[in-house]
Order: structure tokens, then C-alpha cells, then sequence
């Protein structure tokens, strides 16, 4: 059993994908760690801290791509999931400042203080626990991606009325999160961070593990969702995205498949924000920004959907691209490159960049076996007996 | 020596009489008055400005502002009082007669603290009787709210007197506020006040009710009470009127950003992404052409946004036509795509403009028509507003008309309800698709017209109506225009109606929840295309 449901679900793009992805996961902290700054292969921290962020929007882009390239729910609401993940993770965060804040108050956060709070919320008890926060991490957005797809897919909420629903889900969140009174430090969000489980957020040694950590977390959010997809319940999820009347008229709850995999892949974007925020340094209510989902979304559409590998693939090329064109001259250029990447990636690349290295390679490989064949054939014409058929 | 000493008296009085003639300062207390300035000392300017107030004489209004204006001069030598008009001409303040100029000898008559408040009071006075109208109303008013027992003669030989509607009802009101708060005032008469404030019926009586002292007796302060209880009552049912307008306001205005996107969504299926840049662009045109205009033909000026509406319609109009042949064409049939190309179109449109006028908020101005306010019982209604409402009103009559008895219209409705069919029937759908992208887009352009009036002129003014106007679409119903307004209309009121309850964000972040909510019962919207046509 095992071992055939290894071989089904590490096909040998995905498992080239796992090798690479535990390859950096392992030399890159290393690196950072054991070489001497002079040395060339020296990863610096900034640099690690960097590629953890790309690392943790290549989880975020596989949470999409599980629901949108199989099953055909585009959210545009994901940056939601993402940001309640990080705001969970920046809670315990922000907890374990204790007294080191600016006011010194052991159990109210400095920005709490300054707004008058006299005592904490009844939503922040628990956070100074690691555990609690790590569950909280999955549970927050899970419930909320439960709630919101039970209340969508039962009433059959879908295509393009689903984008525009998780559009003005992440926006009310924007608004709620923006407000002072919420809790949540208004606009200026959650920050100033000193350590977390004890270690120095800021050391060398701290970013490395979180940084190997991101990429742990990406080779598991990658296997689970491989297992999905080629498990018979994604068989169904395909289906789904394919003919969801169809697969309703054969008995399948179309609606519990939907609300599964919703949940799953919100669980997912949550974990991706809680290990961003603590290698990033700060969360705030711009991560709701209806533009960060689509952002991600077209990450998925870049690198190809329905591919995974693509899906992560995606957000590390588009994220890189524009960490290098956002901090050189050609800045002001930015937005119009990212939207003629939008533009273009749909019009002429719409299976984007791996589906499209699959389609002509399978293409290629199509066409030596019909080459193949044809010389066989060939081969045969002098054959009396197929002459007399033809 | 009699004879001589007959003639001397008569020589004399004539002198005299010629004197008398001459200075006219002591023909009457108005005239002695004013000399009294001349004097340079502050208690016999005092008793003066109270002379001069109550004189009643035409001139007293000019002194008395003149004398608070240092316009007022006086010769100590002559004892003549000059004033300076503020258009400059001088004139002999007793007499009203006109003078070459100021002598040199005089000096400007002199203030202090006491005097300054005691012409403020006398100007009050004054204006009572002013042949004004609107300033007589005004400072009836103010007497409304100061309720001065001293007051009450005036206040009752101007009611006398008054012969304006509007005048008397301020005078009436006035003299019951005065008798209301009256001490020596019969019961009667306070009743009567009572009934009088309870008519009038706004904040300012509500004021004037609730803080009455408490020594009243039992029938001023039943009355009294019950009249606070009946304005109350009046102020929310005027209250529910004001917030019933600004959610008409706010319903034009997403009424009309949303439109466009009705038609390109109802009919292709098209989510355009990009529709709220072209909302920005009609803002821009109409920035451009105030530009030109004031650059060149300042007159013009009030005409500026006629001749926006036409250009911002052909400029977006033509943009969606050349979007649709080059990028949405290619798209049909995949409605998350067309998203996603869309809103790349709309990161490139925003940036170009930000390129090209810069990222800050550039100024558009309103017409003179279209400044101002005016009052309607107790709700204040803004003329850009108001026109707006208009404005979206016609737009919303003209596409339905269109949409009805024209040839490209009923194409357009037969290729919402049935392209296929349509195609079969011979109508060139592809061109229809153009035209229909071009006229969504084009009525964005002339929504930004309007709301270059109302809001910011920046790069990111679509961004902000985006999400609002697919609300709109979504809630309304997908193909029909009818329920795209009665969704904008419902949006913009139970949204003016929510924010003084739960405040403005969120107040927004409720509607926002209640349309998901709202969704599920019914996930086609409220006015549901029926057949075929839902399952796509």
C-alpha cells in the first residue's frame, strides 16, 4: 500500500520539486551558519530572510492552486487566510515582548497601552502560549474559510460571484482591521518583536531554523496536497472544476468537496502568514488588500495552474522579479510590468509556465511515438497483406 | 439808538438762524447726537450710539457701522463729524450731504471695550428694523436664541410694523422665546410662547425648551414638556428625511458607477476589472478640460463639465472598444481569466495616468451652478449632489431607452438572453460584444464627470468604487437595469442609515456581511435573469 501511494503521489516532476525544495532548506541555513562572511557561497541573512518570504508566499500560492487549478474556485479573498495566520503568530508575538515594551507594561501590548486599553481583550487570552497561537494559526482561518464556504457552497455561490464574495471578505477585514477599537493595533498593525519560544527573532541562528522551518512546511503542504490531487478525492475535485452540475447529477455532495478543500487550503494560507510574519518583522492590516490576493493569484496563473510545482514555482519568479525591479530604476515601471504580466500570462500563456513545459513536452514525446510509428508503418507498406486492407 | 439797537437783535437773530441752519447738529437729537462724537470722550460716544440707535432716523445704520469700522472721523475745532463711505466718497455724518474730503484736523473717533460691545448691541437693534428682509430675519433670529428680555419693546413695534410673512413668523417666534424666559410673564402667556417654539420645531427650540429653569408652574411645565416630546419626534422623522437623502446621494453616485459594469457584466459575462479606471479616466478628461479651459477661455468655465460629459463618454468609450477587440475578445467563455487580464488592464491604466499627471490629487472645481446648498425644511441638500442625482437619473433613462426602442439595443438584449441564438439569427455578435464594452466603458467615463464633483481626482479613484459597484451588480441582479438601481438605491440608504448606528466603516463592513448573507438566499441577486441563461 505504501509504497504505491508514494509512487502515485511523487510523480517525477514533484519529486525533482521535494529534492529541491529539502536541498535549500537544508544548504541555505547552513551555509548562513557554518561559512565565514568573506567566503562567496556565504548565504547573508538578509538574503535568507528574503527567500523565507518567498518560501512562505510558495505555501500561500500552493493553498490557491489546490483550490482554484483543481477545483475551480478562484478566491480572491486567500490574502485574508494569509494575513489571519500571520495576526495569530503576531499575537504570541507580541505577547512575548512582556515588560520590554516601550511602556513597560508586563501584560498589555505598547500599542494597547497607548489607546487606553485597562485590560486585554478577551480575544488575546491564550496567545502568550505557543501552542494555543500555533493552533489558533490554523483554527482562525479555518473557521472563518468554513463558515464562509458552508454560507457560499451550499447556496451554490460560484465562478465569478465567489471571486467578487472573497473580494468583499478580505475587504471587510481591511476596513475592521484598520479600526483602532478592533484590537488588533489599527493601522500600524502588529511589530517590534523580540523573540519567539525564547529565541532572539533578530539572530542569525533564529532566522536560519525559521527559515529551514518555511521550507519543512512547504515540502508538507506540498505532499499533502499531491496526496489530495491524485487520491481519488481529487479525482472528484477535478471533476468538480470540470462539470460541477455533472458531478452533482452523478451523487457526489459537490458542496462538502468544495467546503473540504476550502478549509484545507485557507489552513494552509494561514500557516504560510504565521511563519512569514516572524521573518518579516511586522503584520498589518495591508496584507487584507484585495490587491495582495489577486497578487497571488496570479503567481499561480504564472507559474501554471492545476500544476503545484507551478503554483510555487510562480510565486518565487514573480516575487523575485519584483524585489529586483521595485529597488532599481526601473521602479516606476513596476506596476505596468506586473500588469502586462497579468494580461499576457492570460492571452498567451494560460496554462502558464510548467503547464506549458508539460503540453510540449508531452507534445514532443507524442510526436517521437508517432514518428515512431509512421517509420513503422513505413516498414509495413511493403507488407502485401496491410496493402490489400488499405 | 433803539432803532440801531432793533437792527443790531435783528442782525443778530438772522446770524443766528443762518447758524442754526448752518449746523444743522442742533436741529435734533440725531444731529446732536452725532456732534457728540467730536467731543473725543468715550461716555458722551456712549450716550451717543444709544441716541443715535434708537433715533430712528435713516442714516443711523452707516454711522453706527462706520463708527465700528474707523470710518468714522470727527474736527474737534467745527465739532463736525465726517464719514467715509467704504467706497471711499466722504460725507457730513449729521446731514448725509456730501464733502470734498476729510479736513485735516480731524482724527478718526476713538474706541474702547465697552463702547465696541455696547454698538454691537445698538447694530442688533438696528437690524430689526433694517430694510432688509433677510437681515431683519437674521437678527430676529439671534434674538430667537438670546431671548434678552430687554428686546421685547423693539422686538414688538418692529412685529408691528412688519409686513414680511417670513419676517412676522421670526418676530412672533422671537417675542415667545423673549416671553417664555420673561419672569414676570403671565402663565398664559407662556403657554401660548410654548405653542409657538413647538411649531417652529428644531433644534434651536429644542434647546430653548429643555433649558427652562425649573421654577415654572405646572402648566408651563407640562406644556412644556410635552412640546419637547413632540419636537423630538419631529427631529427624528427629519432626521430619517436627511439620512433618506444622503442614501439617495450615495445611491446615485454608486448607481452610477456601477451601471456601466451592469452592462458589460449582464450582457458578455465580462468581469471588467478595469471598469474602475474608467471611471478615473472620465475624471481625468474632465480635469483636462477645465485645464484648457481656464488656460484659455476662462468664461467658459461654468460650461466646462457639458463639454466633459460628451469627451469623457468618446475617450473611455473608445479605450473599452480598442480593450475589447485586443485583450477580451480573446477571453470569452472564461470568465476568471478575463479577472485576472482585466485587473492587470487596470494596474497599467493607473499607472500610466500616475505617469502622466502625476500621483497626487490634481483640482477639479465645481461650477458656480453647482456650489452651494440651500435648506428644505431641516435638511440641507448640496446643488452637486441634487445635480448628480439628476445627472444619473437621465443617464439611467437614456440607456434603459436606449436599451428598448433602438436597433443596437434590442441586438444587445437578444444576445444577453441567447447569443447563440442571437448569432443564428444573424445579428453579429462580435460587434455587438464591441459596441456593448464600448458603451459600459463609456458610461464609466461620464460617472467620472460626476465624480471628479464629489471626490479626490487621483490615480486610485476607481480602486475605491470597484468593490462597491460589483456589490451593486452582484446584489441588484445580473442583466437588468432595473435591479442594478434598485441595488444601488437599497446599498446607498442602508448604508446612511446603518452609519450613525454603527458608524461609517462599520456600518460598510455590515452591508458587506449582509450581502454575503444575502447571497445565499438568493445567488443570483434580486432581480434573477430566468431560463437558460443561469447556468453558463
Amino acid at each position: 500500500m505504501t509504497p504505491h501511494f508514494l509512487t502515485r503521489t511523487l510523480d517525477r516532476s514533484a519529486t525533482i520539486f521535494l529534492l529541491v525544495v529539502a536541498a535549500v532548506g537544508i544548504l541555505i541555513p547552513l551555509s548562513n551558519l557554518l561559512l565565514p562572511a568573506d567566503s562567496p557561497l556565504q548565504v547573508p541573512t538578509y538574503l535568507m530572510a528574503l527567500f523565507g518570504k518567498y518560501v512562505c508566499y510558495a505555501i500561500l500560492a500552493l493553498s490557491i492552486d489546490l483550490i482554484w487549478g483543481y477545483c475551480g474556485i478562484l478566491s480572491l479573498g486567500h490574502g485574508a487566510f494569509f494575513a489571519l495566520g500571520g495576526y495569530a503568530m503576531g499575537m504570541y508575538l507580541m505577547r512575548q515582548i512582556g515588560s520590554r515594551g516601550v511602556y513597560g507594561n508586563p501584560i498589555l501590548p505598547d500599542f494597547m497601552v497607548f489607546l487606553n486599553y485597562k485590560a486585554l481583550p478577551w480575544y488575546w487570552y491564550g496567545f502568550d502560549m505557543f501552542w494555543f497561537a500555533a493552533a489558533m494559526v490554523l483554527i482562525a482561518p479555518g473557521i472563518l474559510a468554513f463558515v464562509f464556504g458552508w454560507l457560499t457552497f451550499r447556496s451554490r455561490v460560484s465562478g465569478v460571484y465567489l471571486s467578487i464574495i472573497t473580494q468583499a471578505m478580505t475587504y471587510a477585514l481591511l476596513l475592521a482591521f484598520f479600526r483602532n477599537d478592533f484590537g488588533f493595533g489599527g493601522n500600524n498593525g502588529l511589530t517590534d518583536f523580540k523573540d519567539i519560544l525564547g529565541f532572539n527573532i533578530q539572530a542569525d541562528g533564529t532566522r536560519a531554523a525559521l527559515f529551514a522551518l518555511s521550507c519543512l512546511a512547504l515540502i508538507i503542504g506540498f505532499f499533502v496536497c499531491r496526496a489530495i490531487v491524485t487520491s481519488k478525492l481529487g479525482k472528484v475535485l477535478i471533476a468538480v472544476r470540470d462539470a460541477e452540475s455533472r458531478t452533482r447529477f452523478l451523487g457526489y455532495r459537490v458542496e462538502s468537496y468544495k467546503l473540504f478543500v476550502f478549509t484545507l487550503s485557507a489552513c494552509m494560507a494561514g500557516v504560510a502568514g504565521a511563519l512569514y510574519v516572524p521573518q518579516v518583522g511586522i503584520i498589518n492590516p495591508g496584507e487584507f488588500a484585495p490587491a495582495n490576493s489577486i497578487e497571488a493569484v496570479i503567481w499561480v496563473a504564472v507559474g501554471g495552474r492545476g500544476t503545484l510545482v507551478g503554483a510555487a514555482l510562480g510565486a518565487v519568479v514573480v516575487n523575485y522579479a519584483k524585489t529586483v525591479f521595485t529597488s532599481g530604476a526601473l521602479a516606476p515601471y513596476w506596476l505596468f510590468m506586473l500588469g502586462a504580466l497579468f494580461i499576457l500570462v492570460t492571452l498567451l500563456l494560460p496554462k502558464g509556465i510548467i503547464g506549458t513545459f508539460n503540453a510540449w513536452s508531452e507534445s514532443r514525446k507524442a510526436r517521437n511515438n508517432a514518428n515512431a510509428d509512421s517509420a513503422a508503418a513505413e516498414d509495413g507498406v511493403t507488407k502485401p497483406h496491410l496493402a490489400e486492407k488499405a | 439808538m433803539t432803532d440801531l439797537l432793533h437792527r443790531f437783535r435783528a442782525i443778530a437773530l438772522a446770524f443766528l438762524l443762518t447758524a442754526a441752519t448752518a449746523i444743522p447738529a442742533f436741529a435734533g437729537p440725531f444731529e446732536d447726537a452725532v456732534a457728540k462724537f467730536a467731543n473725543d470722550d468715550f461716555s458722551d460716544s456712549d450716550e451717543a450710539v444709544g441716541i443715535i440707535a434708537t433715533s430712528g432716523n435713516p442714516q443711523a445704520f452707516a454711522v453706527i457701522t462706520a463708527l465700528q469700522e474707523g470710518r468714522l472721523s470727527a474736527d474737534p475745532d467745527s465739532k463736525k463729524v465726517y464719514l467715509t463711505g467704504t467706497d471711499g466718497k466722504v460725507t457730513d455724518a449729521a446731514t448725509g450731504e456730501a464733502v470734498a474730503e476729510v479736513p485735516a484736523s480731524a482724527a478718526a473717533v476713538r474706541l474702547n471695550n465697552r463702547l465696541r460691545r455696547n454698538i454691537e448691541s445698538a447694530l442688533g437693534g438696528l437690524t430689526l428694523m433694517s430694510p432688509d428682509p433677510a437681515k431683519r430675519i437674521a437678527s430676529a433670529q439671534s434674538v430667537f436664541k438670546s431671548h434678552e428680555t430687554a428686546m421685547l419693546p423693539v422686538i414688538e413695534t418692529a412685529l408691528e410694523k412688519e409686513t414680511n410673512k417670513t419676517a412676522k413668523q421670526a418676530f412672533t417666534e422671537a417675542r415667545a422665546a423673549i416671553l417664555l424666559y420673561k419672569e414676570d410673564a403671565t402663565e398664559a402667556e407662556k403657554i401660548e410662547s410654548i405653542a409657538v417654539i413647538k411649531s417652529r420645531g428644531d433644534q434651536d427650540a429644542l434647546a430653548l425648551l429643555t433649558s427652562l429653569p425649573a421654577d415654572q408652574t405646572v402648566g408651563v411645565a407640562r406644556s412644556a414638556a410635552s412640546a419637547v416630546t413632540a419636537i423630538n419626534s419631529r427631529q427624528t422623522l427629519w432626521s430619517i428625511g436627511q439620512n433618506a437623502w444622503y442614501g439617495l446621494s450615495l445611491g446615485s453616485v454608486l448607481l452610477l458607477a456601477a451601471i456601466g459594469l451592469a452592462i458589460t457584466f449582464g450582457v458578455m459575462g465580462v468581469i471588467n476589472m478595469a471598469h474602475g479606471e474608467m471611471v478615473m479616466i472620465g475624471a481625468y478628461v474632465t480635469f483636462v478640460v477645465q485645464d484648457v479651459i481656464r488656460t484659455s477661455y476662462p468664461g467658459l468655465f461654468d460650461y466646462s463639465l457639458l463639454m466633459a460629459v460628451p469627451l469623457a463618454f468618446i475617450v473611455a468609450g473608445l479605450l473599452g472598444i480598442v480593450i475589447e477587440r485586443t485583450i477580451i475578445r480573446f477571453l470569452y467563455g472564461r470568465p476568471l481569466e478575463t479577472l485576472l487580464a482585466t485587473w492587470g488592464l487596470s494596474l497599467v491604466l493607473q499607472q500610466a495616468v500616475r505617469t502622466m499627471f502625476g500621483p497626487t490629487n490634481r483640482e477639479v472645481g465645481n461650477p458656480s451652478w453647482m456650489s452651494g446648498a440651500f435648506e428644505l425644511g431641516q435638511i440641507t441638500i448640496t446643488y452637486n449632489r441634487l445635480w448628480i442625482l439628476c445627472f444619473t437619473m437621465a443617464v439611467f433613462a437614456i440607456l434603459l431607452a436606449m436599451l428598448r426602442y433602438t436597433s443596437i439595443g434590442l441586438e444587445m438584449r437578444a444576445v444577453t438572453q441567447n447569443r447563440r441564438m442571437a448569432a443564428s439569427m444573424g445579428i453579429a455578435t462580435s460587434r455587438v460584444d464591441a459596441l456593448t464594452f464600448g458603451l459600459g466603458s463609456g458610461i464609466a467615463g461620464i460617472a467620472g464627470v460626476a465624480l471628479s464633483q464629489i471626490d479626490n481626482v487621483s490615480p486610485n479613484l476607481g480602486q475605491s468604487y470597484i468593490i462597491d459597484s460589483f456589490m451593486v451588480v452582484v446584489f441588484g441582479g445580473v442583466g437588468n437595469l432595473w435591479g442594478t438601481l434598485v441595488g444601488a438605491l437599497s446599498l446607498g440608504i442602508a448604508n446612511k442609515f446603518l452609519e450613525p448606528v454603527a458608524g461609517a466603516v462599520l456600518g460598510k463592513i455590515a452591508i458587506l456581511v449582509l450581502i454575503i448573507l444575502f447571497i445565499q438566499k438568493r445567488p443570483r441577486g434580486l432581480f434573477a435573469l430566468k431560463g437558460r441563461a443561469i447556468e453558463a
